[in-house]
C-alpha cells in the first residue's frame, strides 16, 4: 500500500444517520443482511406450516384458528389456506431471501472494498434502495392481513387466476393486488441497486485492479446486477400490465369465455395468459442466476482460501460466468413446455437450456480442480461452500432431465421439480450465504463465529436438506403432483404419505437447527473470539484493512494492485499467499 | 467533489474533467474524486437507459404478441395534438443542445436562456400529452375499450413518468444555472440530464411510429 494520503472521511456521528438511513455501503449491506434473516424464518415458517399440513390435513390444531380465523375455522387449514401459504413462502423466499441477501446484502458490503473504492458509486441511491425494498417486504406482508388475506396464485402469479380478481378464490382481492405492487417496487429498488453495482464495478476500482484481477465474487456481483437491471424491467412492465387487467379491465392477459366459480365473465376478452408467461420467465429464468451467481463466486472465494490453492482456470471461470449470464436470457421457454408450444420451440428452448450445462459444468469441474492436492483446511466456511458444490451438481443433475421437454410432459406437475428448485436455487444458494457469513463474520464484526456451533449447524443442515429434498424426486418420479394441499383423499399416493411424513420431521429439525445459527451469529457478535485483520489469511483487499473496516474502508490511503486475488501457494514466496497488494517485487506467477 | 469554491472551477474559466471511459484500473483514470464520480455518473446513466429500454421492449413486445394473437384488435383515433406535442418534443431538445453549445462557448446567460427554453418545451409537451388524454376521454376511448387504447394509455403513461423524471432534472439544473452554481459537478449534471432527455425524444419517436404503424 504505497499510494498517496488522502485525508480520511469520517462517519457521521447521529445514531439515524449512522444505522438507519445510512450512506455507508457497510451498513447498508447488514440492513440487506438481516431484512434477508427476517424473510427467511418468516418463510421457513411458512413452509413448516405447509409440511404439517400435508401429513396431518385434518388435525385441529387451535391456534391456526387464532391465526386464520376464517381460512382455519376450527382449527384446520383449507386448501386456498395452504395455496396463499405456497404463493407467500415462494415469494419472500425468492426476492426477499434468494435476490436480497447474496447480492445486496454481502455485495454491498464486500464489493466497494474488494475493488479498493471508498464506497459505492452512488452512495444516496444506495441507502433509497434498501429502503425502498424495506417497504416492499411490508407491503407483501400486508398482504397477510387485509380482507381474505395473502394470495393463491403462486410466486409465478400466473392469470387468469392472478388477473379474475376476488371471484377466483380468496387473498385474490386486495392480497394480490398488494403482492403486485409489492413486486413493483421491489423491481424499482432492485435496477436502484444495479445501477450502483455496475457503476462501482466499472468505473471505481483502484490503480492496479484490472478486470482480469477482480475476484470471481466481484464478477458475480456483476453479471448479477446486469440480469437483474434486464430482467426486474421487464417483470416491472409484465406486473403493471396485469394490475391493469385487476383494476382498470383491461384485457393484456384475460381470455374471453372464462366461467369462474359458475360466473360467466364478460368483461374480458382476446388477452393471452401465455403473454403473461413468456414476460414473467424473461425475468424469471434469470432470477434463478440472480440467486445462484453470487454464491458461485463465494464458493469460488473460500475454496481457494481454504484449499490454500489458486483458483483453477480463473479465466475460464470468469468466461463461464460471462456465458452462464447470456445463455440465461435464452432459455424461458423451458418453463412453459406444458403450455401448448411449437414442439420445434421447445426443441431450440432444450437445446439452449442443454448449453447451459457447458458452462456450469466447467465451474464444477474449477471447483474440484481447486481442491485436487490443496491443503484443505475444514473451517465452516469451507464445508458450506463445499456443501454448495454438492448441492449445486445434484440440483443442476435433475435440471436435465427437466430441460428434455419429453421428459418435463411427465414431471413438470410433479414434485420431481419442487426437489430440483429446491436443491439449486433454495438450498446451494442459501450455502452460499452461510459459506459467505462464517466466511466475512470476522470482517465485518472483529470476531470470529464459534466453530464447533457451526460444524453442527452445518451436519444438521446438510443432511437434512438432503433428507427434505432428496425424496422429492422420487415422489415426482410415482407421480406425485405439486401444489395439492393434502393426498390423504388420493388413491395412488395413500403408500407414498409415509416419504411425506418422512420429509417433514426432516423439515422440522433442519428448521429447528437453524437456531443453532441465529444463536450463533448473535453471541459471536458480543462473545466470538477476537479476529485478526486478515483470519483467513487470504489475499483479497478487504482483509488487508482492520476488522471492522473504518467508515471509508481504507482510512484515506488509496491501496496499489499488483497481484491476481488467489495467489496462493506461489513457489519460492515466503508465505502461501500473497496479497493483491504486496508489492510486484515477489514471484508473481507460478 | 467538494462544492465549496465551484465558482472558482466555474465552467467559463475551467474545463470539466475529461470523460474517462477507459477501464479506472488500469491506472488510466482516478479511483477516487471527481472524475471518478463523472465517470461513475455516465456509466449509470447507460445503465438506467439499458433499464428504461427493457421497459419499453417488454411492452413492446406485449403490444405485438397481444395484436397478433386475437381477432378483436382495432385500430383507435389518434389526437392529431400528437404531432404537435411531438414537434415540440423536438424542438425541446434541439434548444437543450443549442444551450449547451453556448455553454461551450462560454456565453452563460445565453446557456441558461435556452436552457429555460427547452425546460418549458418539457413541460408544454406533458401538458400537450395531457390535452390529448382528455380528447380521447372525451371521444369516449378509455384504458379498456381496447387493446390498442389500453396500450397507448401504458406507453404514453410509462414515457410521461420519464419524462416528469427528467422535467425535474432540467428544472433542476435551470436553478442551479440561474443562482450561479455551475461547478464541474454540475458539469455532469447537464451532460447527464442532456443526454436522459434526448433518450426520451428518441423513445417518444418511436412510440409515435408503433402508433401509427402498427396501433
Amino acid at each position: 500500500m504505497s499510494a498517496p494520503v488522502a485525508h480520511a472521511h469520517h462517519a457521521p456521528q447521529g445514531w439515524i444517520r449512522k444505522y438507519v438511513f445510512s450512506l455507508d455501503h457497510k451498513v447498508i449491506g447488514i440492513q440487506y443482511y438481516f431484512l434477508g434473516l427476517f424473510s427467511v424464518f418468516l418463510g421457513m415458517s411458512l413452509s413448516l406450516l405447509m409440511r404439517f399440513h400435508m401429513v396431518n390435513p385434518n388435525v385441529s390444531v387451535s391456534w391456526f384458528a387464532t391465526l386464520w380465523p376464517k381460512a382455519a375455522a376450527g382449527g384446520v387449514m383449507t386448501p386456498e389456506l395452504y395455496l396463499s401459504l405456497m404463493t407467500m413462502h415462494g415469494t419472500i423466499m425468492v426476492f426477499f431471501v434468494l435476490t436480497t441477501v447474496p447480492q445486496s446484502g454481502f455485495g454491498n458490503y464486500i464489493l466497494p472494498i474488494q475493488i479498493g473504492a471508498e464506497d459505492m458509486a452512488f452512495p444516496v441511491l444506495n441507502m433509497m434502495s434498501f429502503w425502498t425494498t424495506f417497504i416492499a417486504l411490508v407491503v407483501m406482508v400486508a398482504a397477510f392481513f387485509v380482507q381474505g388475506g395473502a394470495p393463491l396464485s403462486g410466486w409465478t402469479a400466473y392469470p387468469p387466476l392472478s388477473g379474475a380478481g376476488s371471484l377466483t378464490g380468496p387473498g385474490e382481492g386486495m392480497g394480490q393486488n398488494l403482492w403486485i405492487i409489492s413486486i413493483a417496487i421491489f423491481c424499482g429498488a432492485s435496477l436502484m441497486g444495479a445501477i450502483n453495482f455496475i457503476a462501482t464495478t466499472v468505473d471505481l476500482r483502484c490503480k492496479g485492479m484490472t478486470m482480469m484481477r477482480l475476484p470471481l465474487t466481484c464478477w458475480t456481483w456483476l453479471v448479477t446486477a446486469i440480469l437483474g437491471l434486464l430482467g426486474f424491467a421487464v417483470l416491472l412492465s409484465a406486473g403493471v400490465l396485469l394490475l391493469l387487467d385487476r383494476t382498470l379491465g383491461t384485457s393484456f392477459f384475460l381470455p374471453a369465455g372464462m366461467m369462474i366459480s359458475d360466473t360467466i365473465i364478460t368483461a374480458h376478452k382476446g388477452g393471452s395468459p401465455l403473454l403473461w408467461q413468456h414476460l414473467f420467465w424473461f425475468f424469471g429464468h434469470p432470477e434463478v442466476y440472480i440467486a445462484i451467481l453470487p454464491g458461485m463466486g463465494v464458493t469460488s472465494q473460500v475454496l481457494s482460501t481454504f484449499a490454500r490453492k489458486p483458483i483453477f482456470g480463473y479465466k475460464a471461470m470468469v468466461y463461464a460466468i460471462l456465458s452462464i449470464g447470456f445463455l440465461g436470457f435464452l432459455v424461458w421457454g423451458h418453463h412453459m413446455f406444458m403450455s401448448g408450444m411449437n414442439p420445434y420451440s421447445a426443441m431450440a428452448f432444450s437445446i439452449l437450456t442443454m448449453c447451459i450445462g457447458v458452462p456450469s459444468a466447467i465451474k464444477t469441474f474449477n471447483w474440484v480442480g481447486t481442491l485436487w492436492n490443496g491443503k484443505i483446511h475444514f473451517d465452516t466456511a469451507m464445508m458450506f461452500a463445499l456443501g454448495f458444490v454438492s448441492l449445486f451438481v445434484t440440483g443442476g443433475v435433475s435440471g436435465i432431465f427437466l430441460g428434455q421437454p419429453a421428459l418435463d410432459l411427465y414431471f413438470h406437475d410433479t414434485y420431481f421439480v419442487v426437489g430440483h428448485f429446491h436443491m439449486i436455487m433454495g438450498v446451494a444458494a442459501i450455502f452460499g450465504m452461510f459459506a459467505g457469513t462464517f466466511y466475512w463474520f470476522p470482517k465485518a464484526t472483529g470476531r470470529l463465529m464459534n466453530e464447533t456451533l457451526g460444524k453442527i449447524h452445518f451436519y444438521f443442515t446438510f443432511i437434512g436438506v438432503y433428507a427434505i429434498f432428496t425424496p422429492m424426486h422420487y415422489l415426482g418420479l410415482a407421480g406425485n403432483p405439486r401444489r395439492y394441499s393434502a393426498f390423504t383423499d388420493v388413491e395412488y399416493l395413500a403408500g407414498l404419505i409415509p416419504v411425506h411424513q418422512f420429509m417433514s420431521w426432516a423439515a422440522y429439525i433442519t428448521a429447528a437447527a437453524q437456531i443453532i445459527f441465529v444463536i450463533n451469529l448473535f453471541w459471536s457478535m458480543k462473545k466470538g473470539a477476537q479476529a485478526s485483520a486478515n483470519p483467513w489469511n487470504a489475499t483479497t483487499l478487504e482483509w488487508t484493512v482492520p476488522s471492522p473496516p473504518p467508515f471509508d474502508n481504507f482510512a484515506g490511503v488509496h491501496p496499489v494492485v499488483n497481484h491476481g486475488p488467489y495467489e496462493y501457494s506461489v513457489p519460492g514466496a515466503p508465505k502461501d499467499f500473497i496479497m493483491q497488494t504486496d508489492p510486484p517485487g515477489v514471484p508473481s506467477e507460478h | 467533489m467538494s462544492m465549496a469554491g465551484s465558482l472558482t472551477h466555474d465552467v467559463i474559466k475551467g474545463p470539466p474533467p475529461p470523460i474517462d471511459r477507459g477501464w479506472g484500473g488500469d491506472g488510466s483514470g482516478p479511483p477516487f474524486g471527481p472524475g471518478a464520480n463523472r465517470r461513475a455518473s455516465f456509466t449509470g446513466l447507460f445503465v438506467l437507459l439499458a433499464a428504461s429500454t427493457m421497459v419499453f421492449a417488454a411492452f413492446s413486445s406485449a403490444f405485438v404478441v397481444r395484436r397478433g394473437l386475437s381477432d378483436d384488435w382495432a385500430s383507435m383515433p389518434k389526437p392529431p395534438i400528437l404531432f404537435v406535442n411531438t414537434v415540440v418534443l423536438l424542438a425541446s431538445s434541439v434548444v437543450l443542445d443549442l444551450s449547451r453549445r453556448s455553454l461551450k462557448a462560454g456565453d452563460r446567460s445565453k446557456f441558461n436562456l435556452w436552457w429555460t427554453v427547452a425546460s418549458a418545451l418539457g413541460v408544454l409537451f406533458l401538458a400537450g400529452q395531457a390535452v390529448a388524454w382528455l380528447q380521447l376521454k372525451a371521444a369516449g376511448v378509455y384504458v379498456s375499450s381496447n387493446p390498442s387504447s389500453s396500450f397507448f394509455y401504458v406507453l404514453t403513461a410509462a414515457h410521461a413518468f420519464h419524462l416528469l423524471g427528467g422535467v425535474s432534472a432540467l428544472l433542476y439544473v435551470d436553478v442551479q444555472a440561474w443562482r450561479l452554481r455551475l461547478g464541474p459537478a454540475k458539469r455532469t449534471a447537464i451532460d447527464v440530464t442532456a443526454i436522459f432527455w434526448h433518450f426520451l425524444d428518441g423513445l417518444w419517436v418511436y412510440l409515435m411510429l408503433l402508433f401509427y404503424v402498427w396501433g
